[in-house]
Formats: structure tokens, C-alpha cells, sequence
């Protein structure tokens, strides 16, 4: 589980509009960074958020150029980044939401 | 340390930090819904404060939870009476009501075909995953014929309703049908249906592995995924083969979009005429 640090009440979102803080409990910190410059971007076409992932098989039986494929037990992982054309169907048939396709630049 | 996903459809749309993961199972269509619906609310770049979801009880149900409008969970089968109540308050709001098969056309079916008579301006989208999936796996209208359900456990002997030839039956100016593998044309379609003045419907096909696919020995969300590329023809092919290759086939497209007298609008027309146009 991630460990988030405490948060003011009012937060902005970088293009200028203001997102309610949730009222949950636990007030969580979230680095608003752009998702084609971001870690994991640099190195892979897609981002896999395992926290979310089911490991349903949709995005691995789906993908048209076979980048991505599964471990022994089930999760996808990005097996030849360099196959992928940005189709970003990974991303619309992904239940869960926890596989981004980014954008070519 | 994984970062949460920031996409715009993350940050912009959903409760994406108090509320997810969510609770449907592997495999679920649901989800590639309210993907495909906060893509196309993004296009069109709905207010947040302005729009408004409703939704009753069932699987499909539970999206409002996940979305960042002002939303209502309402009782089973009445959310169509709910959103027709928001609609009429405030004409401007943009209201769509997220709906199951059991929960729009077996519970509230009267409140369907009422709704789509009126030609209220409501965005209902129906996801059809042919059972009552929450509930346990009682069969609902849509379960086929011969299929297996938690309350047919020798076959269904009830024959299909046609959602999309209800509402067109009943009067609804925008019908269209889709499955969730096929999510750029539901968003699309979710799309021209916001847009649409007066009742549109957009129904999508999608897949339940859990439950139905489990009873039915369909196989996994993949496989069952695959059936339903596999199984609808669009509107463009389905004109040109012959009849016999259509039996059992599931027809995609937009198949109504027309325009009529919008209720709302009637309704200000009624209240300005009785006061005598003050």
C-alpha cells in the first residue's frame, strides 16, 4: 500500500482549476506531473499501475502488436516496448484504469 | 513506489484518489464504460457542476461512486423517475443515467418506455451484461434463450427482449447499439447521444465472466470479449448479407437519430403560454 503524506485542504491542479479535496480520512499527496515525462514513460510506452490491476488479460490478448505480455501470474508487463505504435487500445479496454498508453510526442 | 495514473481523465473526472480501485470483478466491462463515457464527456468538455449522473441498483450502477458530477444512487429500477426529476428542475444540467438490463427493462420498464415517449432529454446508457450480476445470477430479459442462470438452472425458457426496438418502439429519437470491445465507437456514440436533444439510448453489449461467463462455460473476459468482435456486425455490413447469416448476431450501430418535440421545452412553452407570456 502507498504511503501518502498529509495535504492542505485546497489543492491546485496545475492548469489553474481547483480540485475538492476528497473528505477521506487519510489526505493523500499527488504530484500533478505530466504523464509523457514522467519515470516510467522515458523507458516504456505504457505505465502499469499494479495496485489496480486485476490481472483480467484483456490488455495482453488485446494489444495489436504484441507489446505487452504476462508473467506466471497473470500481470502484464512490457515484454518489446519498442513495437508499440501509441494505439493506445491497452488504455480504452482496460477495466481497471490502470494501464496508460501515452501519447506519441 | 507506483505513482497513481495522472491522465486527464483521472484527475479531471473521476474520485480516482478516494474511491478506486473499484469493486466490479476481472474481467468486467463495466469499467471500459466509464472509460469510454469520461472520454467522451472530455471531448465535449462538460462543466463538472453542471452534469449530473444518475443511476439505480445493479452492477453497472455503481459507476456515479467513481465520477466527479453531482450524482444520485437511487433505488432499484428509478433512476430514469429521478433523472426526469432533475431534467425538469434544471433544464440546462446535462443528466445521462447509467442503467443495467435487469434494472432499466425488467424493474423499471415503465419508467423506460415513459421516458423515451415523452422525449425528455436524458442520456440513458444501458450496459447489457445479459444477468443480474450483483444480485447472484438471477437471468434477467436479455439472458438468451437456453442459456443458464443462479434461477434457471436447466436452461432459460423466456424469449429476449430487443432493448434498442423498445425505446425505438416506445418513441426514443436517438437508439444505438455497441459492445464494450468495441470502446473508441461507444465513445462516440455516448458522444452524439449527450449532444442529441431528447431521449437518446445507448446500449452496450459487455461481458460478465464472472457470473454468467462462469455458468455458461464462456470462458475468460478475453475469450468472451473476442465473442462479441466476433458476433456483431455493423449496421453498413449487416444491410448487405443475407438473412441467414444474421441469426443470432448482434447488430451495432446508430439505428434511430431523429428530432421531435423536446419535453422540457414543451413544458416552457405550456408555463409561458398559461401566464400569458410574461
Amino acid at each position: 500500500m502507498h504511503q501518502y503524506k498529509k495535504l492542505n485542504d485546497v489543492e491546485k491542479h496545475k492548469e489553474g482549476t481547483i480540485i475538492r479535496t476528497d473528505d477521506s480520512p487519510v489526505k493523500m499527496e499527488v504530484e500533478y506531473t505530466d504523464v509523457k515525462t514522467e519515470g516510467d514513460y522515458k523507458k516504456s510506452p505504457v505505465y502499469i499501475f499494479h495496485d489496480w490491476c486485476v490481472k483480467c488479460g484483456i490488455c495482453v490478448a488485446f494489444c495489436p502488436t504484441g507489446v505487452l505480455a504476462r508473467k506466471p501470474d497473470g500481470s502484464p508487463y512490457v515484454k518489446n516496448p519498442e513495437k508499440c505504435t501509441h494505439c493506445e487500445t491497452c488504455d480504452r479496454l482496460c477495466p481497471n484504469f490502470a494501464i496508460t498508453g501515452a501519447k506519441k510526442k | 513506489m507506483q505513482k497513481i495514473p495522472q491522465k486527464i481523465i483521472h484527475t479531471r473526472y473521476l474520485r480516482h484518489r478516494k474511491k478506486f480501485p473499484h469493486v466490479w470483478c476481472p474481467g468486467c466491462s463495466n469499467g471500459i464504460v466509464l472509460g469510454a463515457i469520461m472520454r467522451a464527456v472530455d471531448e465535449l468538455k462538460f462543466k463538472r457542476s453542471n452534469t449530473a449522473m444518475v443511476s439505480g441498483i445493479g452492477c453497472s450502477s455503481r459507476m456515479p461512486v467513481y465520477v466527479d458530477f453531482n450524482t444520485l444512487h437511487s433505488l432499484h429500477g428509478r433512476a430514469i423517475a429521478y433523472a426526469t426529476g432533475i431534467k425538469m428542475f434544471k433544464p440546462e444540467m446535462d443528466v445521462m443515467v447509467v442503467t443495467g438490463d435487469g434494472d432499466a427493462t425488467a424493474i423499471g420498464g415503465n419508467h423506460f418506455i415513459h421516458a423515451a415517449r415523452r422525449n425528455i432529454d436524458l442520456t440513458v446508457i444501458l450496459i447489457n451484461n445479459n444477468i443480474y450480476g450483483m444480485t447472484g445470477g438471477q437471468y434477467s430479459p436479455t439472458t438468451p434463450t437456453g442459456d443458464i442462470a443462479t434461477t434457471t438452472p436447466y436452461g432459460n425458457i423466456d424469449p429476449v427482449f430487443d432493448i434498442c426496438e423498445l425505446a425505438m418502439g416506445a418513441g426514443a429519437t436517438f437508439v444505438a447499439r455497441t459492445t464494450a470491445y468495441h470502446a473508441l465507437e461507444a465513445q462516440s456514440f455516448i458522444k452524439q447521444a449527450l449532444e442529441h436533444k431528447g431521449f437518446s439510448l445507448v446500449e452496450i453489449i459487455s461481458a460478465c465472466p464472472v457470473i454468467y461467463g462462469k455458468l455458461n462455460k464462456k470462458g475468460d473476459a478475453p475469450a468472451m470479449m473476442n465473442a462479441m468482435k466476433k458476433n456483431s456486425i455493423s449496421l453498413k455490413a449487416w444491410e448487405k448479407l443475407p438473412e441467414d447469416k444474421l441469426k443470432g448476431k448482434i447488430k451495432r450501430g446508430i439505428l434511430r437519430n431523429e428530432d421531435r418535440p423536446e419535453y422540457t421545452d414543451e413544458y416552457a412553452k405550456l408555463v409561458q403560454k398559461v401566464q400569458g407570456g410574461k
